[in-house]
């Protein structure tokens, strides 16, 4: 075989680096219309938004009354005058108008802790207690009777705060449950893990909306004659059942994702059960699940919309109360959008923050 | 014939590739020949797998014109499947599909791409298992194969697509010692098939036995290109040398 | 082994039995408590317990129902009646979020920037708004934009309008099929088929909510599987629709089947908010039931049974799956 002439190569000159060029435009053009599917799909959504936007644009803004008492509303436009005039019922549902200022710093003082919280290097025993105290002082301020505050009964309090007290006293009032149940679902003693998983699992099994009519309907019946217990004190057991079953769940995951070693390193230091789980386990479990568990606050602020079905006001329910009045045409769909807007900010806000949590572990190589 | 009159099978010419703002390929040109086998290698980093993916446009170049065997990738959708089904690939990861058998593995392809029949498919597989020596585990799933025999079977996949030209990516990397040996066996006696071979590989052993042309890329650029006895014997560029002193410490 | 470690070991066992005896004791102690309350309770009200009301006819109306069922049947035929317009509710949502999830996922995961931000601004949405919130908004939709039924377009024999959706029905009449059209009546609009307002609600509304938890479990899946594979697709000359549909969704569907099928089990479990816009589904014969009765403990009783029964078959199918997938692998 001949010798294959090879020609060899030296570089000679280096070639710099350089920025790229600009492509912007060519990507678009491309991805927008690149196939026949692209541009397919490029065109319906185009058509269907000249379609769709400016009939909103028309009900929402051009045609929509800002201003004006019931009779300024009419069939074509959106009636925004009315949530003008009923914004501080479906905020605050009952609650004696006079007194507003109280829900007021109760929506306040939740939002300034949640707020405190957020930073990782916050958490802390002392915002621990400053939650404890935050919750005490939210319900002096809510219920009152002391201090010079007027009494006003459960029955009357509705809107927002609501909402924000039972998601908040359902997930911490269900935390230590969810803890204990998580541990007796590995406890050694089989009559402890039956219990721990058959009270989760039945509670997982049942719809929300059964157990709060479960509350309803029996509580009356399985207390002793004469003795009530409110609306209020109703919803908040179920929400707090329902969350502890579920929170236990997440704390499962991250109890199985200790390494065995763990607890034979804790064996061999002597340390027996309680402290093993208090100081080893328990402390790396719950870090591990973390984002999870902020995920649950969501699910647990989404939940408490059910409440209006034991008669309590919550922000739902007070919206739906401020449809009823009838001087003014019932504008549904605008009243939900503010109520679901409401909502959204909450919720969207912590699933963020979970997102935020998660990236952070995931950098710090924690998973 | 000689190898040199032969058309060209690849033909880089200008390519440029950036990731983000980072400028990975700069300026590279490169002529493959019809039964050529070429190695290329340098530090990590330096664009050599950037470069062989842009060739089946795994990666999309920014500037510069790719052609395969007379074929110029575009962004036409066309020109990629062409250039794709003559050129087989080879991964560091193996990259079989976990939910197939080693058969159907080596089947996928060949019927859904080219239509063929299943007998037909069948039949070519099991000469190209048996060509890396592995047609008795046809049965068994990726999971339950070793990582030498895993890449075998990658190898078989690729060349049941009948290409002419077969790119490397460091196939040997993600290997246990034992059995780089394995893999490579089967490589040189592809490239003694006279298989057009492009070879981003560490193995500077099979960079002797085989290769036509050794390729030293550094920073995204072709350093030095020569045959291996003047590559490895004369190295002329500093930063050629400089590599290959520090590949032998 | 010395004796001392040996009586450290029946202690510890003696121990044991100790806790669980007062743990299980505590609890039917407080049952028990529970349990004579409400006996005392029932017979202060004159509710004699036990499940013979079952067999007594119901006398209440159930609109929308998949079997046939009239005021004269039983209660117990009534709770049959509205389990299955529960089921029947769950299969539609289950089957439509299923698939719309599927395109959602695509979407989310396509370069396509235009679809990428509609899918994406969709879940983020939905994601974080209550599931009532959204079924109420949906009802009200329905009953306050749409047309009534005497303004109302007519398509091709289909009525859109806020008393339901009307379309051709084909029936059996005698000797063959016949197309029944529906048309103007005197009130309202006869013949065909209808969907009433709570239902195409209650659809609508579930389907919304459950196809953007959908898609985001199989964008999960999708997204689980190594980016190798899609490489490897890609050079062996599948084309991205092959490679998706040969490679990738065969290996995230491990990935996809048991969070699903929790999914499901929610979808089962959020049916039972279509009570909130008048849709009769178990818990409102059972609410029903217990305002005409008074039998709440067998109601309730009830209604924990049925949803523990659809949650364990749920697990059990999950095992099933599970398995199977284990078996395909090697």
């Amino acid at each position: 075989m001949a010798l294959l002439p090879i020609e060899a190569f030296v570089l000679s000159k280096e070639a710099p680096a350089r920025p790229p060029p600009p492509r912007g435009q060519i990507r678009w053009r491309k991805t927008l219309f690149g196939d026949a599917i692209s541009a397919a799909v490029t065109a319906v959504i185009i058509v269907t938004a000249l379609f769709v936007l400016p009939k909103l644009v028309q009900w929402a803004v051009v045609s929509g009354v800002w201003t004006g008492g019931p009779s300024a509303c009419h069939d074509g436009g959106a009636c925004w005058a009315f949530l003008r005039e009923k914004a501080p019922q479906i905020l605050f549902g009952l609650y004696p108008p006079n007194d507003r200022w109280r829900p007021i710093l109760v929506i306040l003082l939740f939002l300034g802790l949640a707020l405190w919280t957020m930073p990782p290097r916050h958490w802390s025993v002392a915002t621990l207690w400053a939650w404890a105290v935050g919750v005490a002082a939210a319900l002096v301020l809510m219920g009152g009777g002391v201090f010079g505050l007027k009494a006003v009964p459960t029955a009357s309090w509705g809107g927002l705060p609501i909402t924000l007290l039972l998601t908040v006293l359902s997930l911490s009032a269900g935390f230590p449950l969810a803890v204990l149940l998580a541990l007796g679902r590995q406890s050694r003693l089989p009559a402890i893990r039956v219990l721990c998983i058959g009270f989760v699992e039945l509670v997982r099994a049942l719809p929300l909306l059964t157990m709060l009519f479960i509350a309803s309907l029996l509580s009356p019946l399985m207390l002793p004659n004469g003795l009530s217990i409110d609306n209020f004190l109703r919803a908040l057991v179920a929400l707090t059942i329902y969350a502890a079953a579920y929170l236990a769940e997440v704390l499962r995951g991250g109890l199985q994702a200790i390494p065995r070693g763990q607890y034979e390193a804790a064996c061999a230091l002597a340390l027996n059960k309680w402290k093993t789980a208090r100081l080893i386990v328990l402390p790396q479990a719950i870090a591990k699940v973390i984002p999870p568990l902020t995920n649950t606050i969501v699910v647990t602020v989404k939940n408490t919309s059910l409440v209006l079905v034991v008669g309590l006001f919550d922000l739902l329910s007070a919206g739906r109360a401020a449809l009823a009045d009838p001087v003014w045409p019932a504008p549904y769909t605008e009243t939900f959008l503010f109520i679901a807007l409401i909502y959204f900010a909450i919720c969207f806000s912590i699933s963020r923050y979970s997102l935020f949590l998660e990236r952070r572990m995931a950098s710090e190589g924690r998973q | 014939m000689n190898k040199c009159e032969s058309p060209a099978a690849i033909d880089l010419f200008g390519i440029h590739k950036w990731y983000g703002d980072f400028h990975a390929l700069r300026d590279v040109d490169l002529t493959v020949r019809r039964g050529e086998r070429i190695v290329i290698c340098g530090p990590s980093g330096s664009g050599k797998s950037t470069l062989i993916r842009c060739i089946n446009a795994l990666e999309q170049h920014d500037e510069g014109r790719i052609a395969v065997n007379g074929t110029t990738l575009t962004t036409d959708p066309k020109s990629v499947e062409k250039v794709r089904r003559q050129t087989g690939m080879v991964f560091q990861s193996f990259n079989l599909f976990p939910h197939l058998t080693i058969l159907e593995n080596c089947l996928l392809a060949p019927m859904q791409v080219k239509k063929v029949g299943r007998a037909e498919a069948e039949e070519l597989a099991r000469s190209y298992l048996e060509k890396v020596r592995i047609a008795d585990q046809a049965r068994k799933y990726p999971g339950q194969l070793s990582g030498g025999q895993q890449q075998r079977v990658a190898i078989a996949r690729a060349l049941c697509m009948t290409p002419n030209i077969m790119l490397f990516d460091e196939p040997t990397s993600a290997l246990d010692a034992e059995m780089v040996r394995e893999v490579l066996d089967i490589m040189v006696s592809l490239a003694e098939g006279g298989m057009t071979m492009l070879c981003v590989t560490h193995e500077m052993g099979f960079a002797r036995q085989v290769a036509d042309r050794v390729v030293f890329m550094d920073a995204g650029q072709i350093v030095e290109a020569n045959s291996p006895t003047e590559f490895f014997g004369a190295p002329q560029h500093e930063r050629t040398q400089k590599f290959l002193r520090q590949l032998l410490h | 082994m010395n004796t001392s470690s040996r009586k450290a070991i029946r202690n510890r066992s003696i121990g044991d039995y100790l806790v669980q005896a007062v743990v299980v004791g505590a609890l039917l102690l407080l049952l028990a408590w529970l349990a004579a309350n409400t006996i005392d309770n029932l017979r202060l009200r004159g509710i004699t317990v036990g499940f013979d009301f079952l067999s007594r006819e119901a006398r209440f109306s159930i609109s929308d129902t998949v079997l046939p069922y009239s005021p004269a049947d039983t209660f117990a035929w009534a709770f049959l009646v509205g389990l299955c317009n529960t089921l029947f509710l769950s299969a539609i949502v289950a089957v439509a979020s299923t698939l719309l999830g599927f395109c959602v996922a695509l979407g989310r995961r396509s370069s396509h920037p235009l679809s990428n931000l509609i899918s994406t601004i969709f879940v983020d949405t939905v994601r974080n708004i209550p599931v009532l919130v959204l079924l109420l908004f949906v009802y009200s939709l329905i009953i306050f934009e749409l047309p009534d039924p005497v303004t109302a377009r007519v398509w091709h024999g289909f009525f859109l309008n806020n008393r339901g959706f009307y379309g051709p029905a084909l029936s059996w009449i005698g000797s063959g099929l016949h197309w029944s059209f529906p048309h103007m009546g005197h009130f309202n609009i006869d013949g065909g088929w209808i969907v009433s307002p709570e239902l195409a609600a209650a659809v609508a509304g579930l389907t919304i909510y459950s196809t953007a938890f959908s898609a985001e479990i199989i964008r999960g899946g999708i997204d689980a599987v190594y980016k190798g594979q899609w490489e490897a697709g890609r050079a062996l000359g599948l084309a991205d629709k092959q490679v998706l549909r040969l490679v990738i969704l065969p290996q995230a569907l491990r990935v996809i089947v048991p969070p699903m099928t929790s999914q499901y089990v929610i979808i089962v479990k959020n049916s039972t908010l279509a009570l909130m816009v008048g849709y009769a589904e178990i818990n409102f014969v059972t609410s029903t039931t217990i305002n005409q009765t008074g039998q709440a403990v067998e109601g309730t009783a009830i209604l924990m049974t049925v949803f523990l029964v659809i949650s364990l078959m749920a697990s059990w199918l999950m095992n099933i799956l599970n398995r199977r997938y284990v078996l395909v692998e090697h």
